[in-house]
């Protein structure tokens, strides 16, 4: 932390809420362009030696994520149901966001996922649409994503993969034996693994030291500084120019707008529950898919009655999130999966949507092992194993290091029915509404998820596994989700979406929301390296637009 | 760079601290503590090596139970009165759940398998076995070492058997 800090009663040139995946990338980005910016973060600062390799800390407590008891969520199925407190949402709390306790999976959308209404035809019950830009429009930003914080992969070795202009800046990861036994059977069948990409460093890069194979990526924070968060490669750059102020523990609960309907600032809590006024010439929304609707339906005004950059009525709307569908096998011999990062071999074959399946949808499958110990005892095993005694004790001590998973990620389809919206009872410990959460799956994202459960079987027995086993979905049973896309979507038609194709809203001039909720289709999951992607190009933009004057 | 003296230090204090914890309850009573123990024993017994009971499952629950699950408390208390209840009925010259056959606990078990504070046991007992020792339970990495976890800080590859294979392959 460099430390420096503005007095709140000066205007930021930039004032960016929320620090995560995104906003580490669009504070960088303007820091280093000259401007001066203010990051306000909801979670703490913490750094790797706040970090450990604690299951229960970071698995069964939120260590980085957050807490229902201060910030409660509800859900319903639909809007004919009341909502009930459940954990429905999953986000990463604290300066680097989501991209500190990330599995660290890093895939670019394919070209087709920016038009998939064009190629496939509209899907009866999903408002499927086309991006407002193309995968070429992404690209360099794909790239410098990539080169900036430190990705790991191998070029050219997924035959589905869209154009490249650079290679990855690192080579892939160590292969696992999930990955072994995987890329065999796929092969066998005819399908095409490749190296998963990934935000994890396999060799020393730009000051930071390689991975060192510890096993705990998924929902812990990195002790070696090896995952390529936000909090480890561009926040650090923002505050080394002395123009960026990352200002923890800052709950915001309005953004501000003046007369003539432009955003002035944001009203936020301290760490004492102080309300403090943070004036700025210009705001950036980048609180994740879920937090950043809620703050515009908070934020109305007798201007902005529905709330903020809300005429069209789609701020919350269109939540998709991360469908997926698992299943496991045991092997002969000790795979040991508790070593290593998680993920390190994938297939695309699946990824694009085939009318022949029946269904819209598609997806790609990783080898891993999802589990630390406690959470593989208690949700791991097949389900005929018993639950207590010594045939429970004598199976989860002898499989855990003799079983891997293979695990789809699949399209969640865009309905104006699955919403993000302000509980009208239930509050969090500052008073403010709890996050309401109404969703239920597209019957062809049900029909996708099972079909890939179905080839996992197949690729598991193909790999020799001597038992297969998978958990049928249930949308409830999920929940979490992680993935927090669409709630804000982007598009060219003010009517019909919030953003533009630079992630500026079409009512509010000088505010942008960029993060997951952006998102017009979520591809195949894996959103974060598109989060990536848009927070780099919206700063571009933003850059150019305050030089040339068209912000203030 | 790497933070390794930090991590390194860290990690020494964990263990020290976890070694250095004599067995007292911080929550429980004794009696009541040996009830919850003589089921978390049947959840994960002893059979081919040590379980919740040489784990100290019961010192991780009693813990739990003053701290991130002190909202649990009152499921306990209740869990156990019906379980005491249910246990008078099956048997009803006995004493306490302690003193029962294991037969007899198992049975006692079947008849709350299903139950809300059946789940939150079980899921205790495995945590107290296989968490983090610094929870007061999984003592000396009993647990750990029963699924076969090195607990390093640090691996190189090969990691597994399959993809030691690989690397033979290769040299």
């Amino acid at each position: 932390m460099s430390g420096v800090a503005f007095p709140t009663t000066d205007a930021a040139d930039f004032l960016v809420l929320g620090a995560g995946a995104a906003g580490g990338v669009v504070a960088k980005e303007l820091a280093t362009a000259g401007f001066r910016v203010v990051v306000l973060e909801q979670g703490p600062y913490l750094r790797e030696r706040d970090y450990s390799h604690d299951e229960i800390k970071y698995t069964i407590q939120p260590g980085l994520t957050n807490d229902p008891k201060l910030q409660p969520i509800t859900y319903r199925k639909s809007e004919a149901d009341s909502a009930q407190p459940m954990k429905a949402i999953e986000y990463g709390r604290q300066v680097g966001g989501g991209s500190v306790h990330f599995t660290a999976n890093y895939w670019r959308f394919h070209e087709s996922d920016f038009h998939e209404r064009s190629l496939f035809g509209a899907v009866s019950g999903a408002d499927l649409r086309d991006w407002p830009i193309a995968y070429a429009d992404l690209e360099p930003y794909y790239t410098k994503a990539e080169h900036e914080l430190g990705i790991s992969g191998l070029a050219g070795a997924n035959p589905f993969e869209a154009p490249r202009s650079m290679p990855y800046p690192l080579p892939p990861m160590p292969v696992k034996s999930s990955g072994v036994l995987f890329e065999r059977a796929a092969k066998k069948l005819g399908l095409h693994p490749f190296p998963a990409p990934v935000a994890i460093l396999s060799e020393p890069y730009q000051g930071r030291a390689a991975c060192v194979n510890c096993g705990f990526c998924e929902s812990f924070g990195c002790e070696m500084g090896a995952k390529s968060s936000t909090l480890v490669s561009v926040i650090p750059l923002a505050e080394k120019t002395g123009r960026c102020e990352i200002r923890p523990d800052c709950y915001v609960r309005k953004i501000e707008t003046d007369d003539a309907g432009r955003a002035t600032g944001a009203i936020y809590f301290d760490r004492n529950r102080r309300e403090i006024f943070q004036p700025a010439r210009t705001v950036f929304v980048c609180a994740n898919g879920a937090e950043t609707p809620k703050l515009l339906l908070m934020s109305k005004s007798k201007r902005f009655p529905e709330g903020l950059a809300n005429s069209s009525g789609l701020v919350g709307k269109y939540l998709m999130w991360d469908n997926g569908g698992e299943a496991q096998g045991l092997f002969e011999h000790p795979l040991n999966e508790y070593k290593g990062i998680q993920v390190t071999r994938l297939i695309h074959d699946y990824y694009a949507a085939d009318p022949k399946r029946g269904f819209y949808g598609g997806g790609g499958i990783d080898a891993r092992f999802d589990f630390y110990p406690a959470g593989f005892a208690l949700h791991g095993l097949p389900p005929d194993a018993p639950r207590w005694g010594s045939e429970f004790k004598r199976i989860f001590t002898t499989y855990f290091n003799r079983t891997m998973m293979l695990m789809a990620h699949t399209t969640s389809l865009a309905q104006a029915k699955n919403t993000v919206s302000l509980d009208p009872e239930v509050k969090d410990a500052w008073g403010l509404p709890a996050i309401r959460i109404t969703f239920d799956c597209h019957p062809d994202d049900v029909a996708t998820m099972k079909w890939m459960m179905t080839k996992e079987i197949e690729i598991l027995e193909a790999a020799g596994a001597l038992k297969t086993w998978s958990q049928p979905y249930d949308v409830v049973d999920n929940m979490p989700s992680r993935h927090l896309m669409g709630t804000c979507r982007m598009g060219k038609d003010p009517g019909t979406s919030v953003v533009n194709a630079y992630s500026r809203t079409h009512d509010v001039p000088n505010l942008f929301l960029v993060d997951g909720s952006n998102f017009v289709t979520s591809a195949r999951q894996q959103p974060t390296a598109t989060i990536q992607a848009l927070a780099y190009r919206a700063a571009d933009y933003a850059i150019g637009a305050a030089k040339r004057g068209d912000l203030s | 760079m790497a933070a390794w003296p930090e991590v390194l230090s860290a990690l020494q204090q964990a263990h020290t601290a976890a070694g250095s914890a004599t067995p007292h309850f911080e929550t429980l009573d004794e009696d009541f503590a040996g009830e919850i123990e003589a089921i978390a024993t049947q959840i994960i017994p002893s059979t081919g090596g040590p379980g919740a009971r040489e784990a100290g499952v019961i010192y991780f629950i009693d813990r739990a139970l003053s701290t991130f699950a002190a909202d649990n408390r009152e499921t306990y208390r209740n869990g156990m009165a019906q379980l005491q209840q249910k246990r008078q009925e099956l048997f009803p010259n006995s004493t306490t759940i302690g003193s029962l056959t294991g037969e007899q606990q198992m049975a006692l078990i079947r008849m709350i398998e299903a139950s809300n504070f059946f789940e939150l046991l079980r899921t205790h007992t495995v945590l107290g076995f296989l968490g983090n020792p610094s929870y007061g339970g999984n003592r000396g990495e009993t647990g750990w070492n029963q699924i076969g976890i090195e607990n390093l800080t640090a691996y190189q590859p090969p990691f597994g058997y399959y993809d030691a294979q690989v690397d033979g392959e290769k040299k």
